[in-house]
């Protein structure tokens, strides 16, 4: 084949998905992007290009409450997952003999089977006072009358680990059975102990596909609304619940995008900052 | 989220269109959940031998931005509230109603309501359903005495054992009320008296939740009274649990309404028509009214032919006249109001 049938070949194989991210990604961004910039008067949607949406997320405490929430929440899912995930994900890919390492994925994300939002309820009856932690609890004298952990951060959190620990497992075991067995060897031959090997081998090999696992988990986790919404108990407010609440009496779309634009300024400065690891091949 | 709700919006309002070029003898119609119930729409769809396609939303705001990204034909029937009656009509979304041919006649007086369904002399909507925004609560757990006065039902002493209805007009209507002001009168002055009310109630709530999970709430013990329930939150588990009930303090509740009309433009007025005609005859009614979604009042006082002395002791039939005098409408405030109420609430969330 000459390079130039190579290359309309090429074409042809890159152009479905092309279209694809044109229509469903870069058309709806500028359309939210011109949006942030109408303004509504009243309820009349006025097109034109204005900040007083941006100026309005700048003044409004509650909102800037929204976005230090979300992140605080986001940092904690993250960095509860990894620490989960890791050695879940170590076990399955060196400890778990080779013929079960398929079964143990399976199990690992078997609770992906299930509704995300059935799943979320579940939750809130396992948390609730009257609920299988509590009574456990109060069965072996830990407590003495049952705490509040449903409708709360840690409820919230809860929901989210439960979720992205299975995500990262997988991103994370897809890095670590890559990895050649003769590394650790090697190490060990120089000396190296278990944890010295772990620490300057192991972990700087598998660093990008935590990386990539835990990005995945920021951007999914900031961005959404039903486990907050479900576990919370609106005992405080994420970004996603603050642009619902625009959309869903005065459907004030033009703050509702400002908002949106500016939460993906937050995944894109995420995105720079892990830049440097990330390697979504690993995938 | 807002790319989803927006894809979500268009996709939906796309697949509905083309569903409806491709289908004679259907209707599509944007309702609330309570209409989705089979029990209420398969005899409509047999009578008719047509097939009715339901979408449900929530919240005005996301029903007229979905209108407005339909074409004209796409819908014919919406179900909304009633204080938002005169959005749709503003927005052009709502074509006039000929009530001549529905039993007006028949329906509690107090809830024909043409404040919200008639505009300039002309009627777009009727009142299919109404309730009340009051104190859900567990008999059990709490004292009754106490439910009898709103300044009884969030004092300290139920602190950590309420939960608000996630809804901003109905609860700011409850705080409105608790200090003697009326939701019709409600203006930005009497915003920093609410805000302080809604302030105390929140401090004293376990969560702020919507109709799942304030129901989950109630049903689990997580909390013994629910701010904003009502019948249409305690009414579908009377049967399991009785001791879930509910009630109208001394010093009165919100009553919300929900109307029904035909959407301009409709490529199926006649059907559009013959569905409304069902839904407030009092079979329809009385369906509706008992709905597993929620239940609620049917406006129609005929749906008392039809249901059972259980549903309507449910329903409370007989306390109705003393409801009806004793309840307040939503809130209805204007777009400015309606900003400075939202980012009100909003704030005493984030507290």
């Amino acid at each position: 084949m000459t390079n130039e049938g190579q290359s309309l070949q090429g074409c042809g194989f890159v152009t479905p998905a092309l279209l694809w991210t044109i229509a469903f990604f870069v058309v709806p961004f500028l359309v939210m992007g011109a949006m942030s910039l109408a303004t509504l008067e009243g309820r009349t949607l006025i097109w034109g290009v204005s900040l007083s949406n941006y100026a309005e997320i700048a003044e409004k405490a509650y909102i800037w409450r929204a976005f230090l929430v979300s992140l605080e929440i986001t940092l904690t899912v993250t960095v509860v997952s990894v620490l989960l995930a890791y050695p879940l994900a170590w076990i399955i890919a060196f400890r778990v003999p080779a013929e079960w390492q398929r079964l143990a994925l399976l199990l690992a994300v078997l609770p992906f089977w299930t509704s995300y939002v059935v799943r979320s309820y579940a939750w809130l009856l396992v948390l609730a006072r009257e609920g299988m932690i509590n009574q456990a609890m109060l069965g072996i004298g830990l407590i003495s009358e049952p705490i509040t952990l449903a409708n709360t951060r840690f409820a919230t959190v809860t929901g989210f680990v439960h979720f992205f620990v299975m995500l990262l497992t997988l991103t994370i075991y897809a890095n670590l059975i890559q990895l050649s067995p003769n590394y650790r060897r090697a190490a060990m031959d120089l000396g190296a102990s278990a944890f010295q090997t772990f620490r300057y081998v192991i972990l700087p090999l598998t660093l990008p596909g935590v990386v990539t696992g835990a990005f995945l988990t920021f951007v999914l986790c900031i961005g959404d609304y039903v486990t907050p919404q479900i576990l919370g108990g609106n005992s405080e407010l994420t970004v996603p619940q603050v642009i619902m609440v625009q959309l869903g009496r005065r459907a004030d779309f033009p703050l509702a995008s400002a908002l949106a634009i500016a939460l993906m300024a937050i995944v894109t400065l995420a995105y720079i900052f892990s830049a440097r690891w990330l390697r979504l091949d690993r995938l | 989220m807002t790319r989803l709700s927006a894809l979500f919006l268009t996709t939906s309002a796309l697949s509905v269109s083309a569903s409806a070029v491709l289908a004679e003898g259907e209707l599509n119609a944007l309702v609330w959940c309570d209409h989705t119930d089979p029990a209420l729409i398969e005899p409509f769809e047999a009578e008719h031998n047509v097939k009715v396609n339901l979408r449900e939303y929530e919240g005005t705001g996301a029903a007229l931005a979905l209108l407005e990204q339909s074409r004209p034909g796409d819908w014919d029937v919406l179900v909304i509230d009633g204080i938002d009656v005169f959005r749709a009509v503003e927005a052009n979304m709502l074509a006039p109603l000929d009530t001549s041919a529905l039993p007006m006649d028949d329906f509690f007086p107090e809830v024909v309501m043409e404040e919200n369904n008639t505009i300039d002399g002309v009627t777009y909507a009727v009142t299919e359903k109404f309730g009340y925004n009051t104190i859900s609560y567990n008999s059990e757990k709490v004292d009754e005495a106490d439910m009898q006065s709103l300044a009884t039902v969030w004092s300290e002493k139920y602190s950590g054992r309420i939960s608000i209805y996630d809804y901003y007009l109905p609860v700011m209507g409850l705080a409105a009320i608790a200090g003697n002001v009326a939701t019709a009168e409600i203006g930005s002055g009497d915003l920093p008296a609410i805000g302080e009310t809604l302030s105390t109630l929140r401090s004293r709530s376990a969560s702020v939740a919507g109709v799942v999970a304030a129901q989950t709430a109630l049903a689990t013990g997580e909390v013994d009274i629910v701010v904003g329930g009502g019948e249409w939150l305690t009414a579908v588990l009377a049967e399991e649990q009785p001791e879930l009930t509910w009630t109208i303090p001394e010093e009165g509740a919100v009553r919300w309404a929900q109307s029904i009309g035909v959407v301009e433009g409709s490529e199926n007025p006649d059907l559009a028509m013959e569905f409304i005609k069902y839904i407030i005859s009092a079979e329809g009614q009385a369906r509706l009214a008992t709905s597993s979604c929620f239940w609620g009042m049917p406006a129609n006082a005929k749906a008392g032919d039809v249901l059972t002395d259980m549903q309507k002791d449910v329903l409370r039939w007989d306390s109705q006249p003393d409801y009806l005098a004793l309840t307040q409408l939503y809130p209805a405030p204007d777009a400015d109001l309606d900003i400075e109420m939202q980012d009100l609430w909003l704030e005493t969330l984030q507290q």
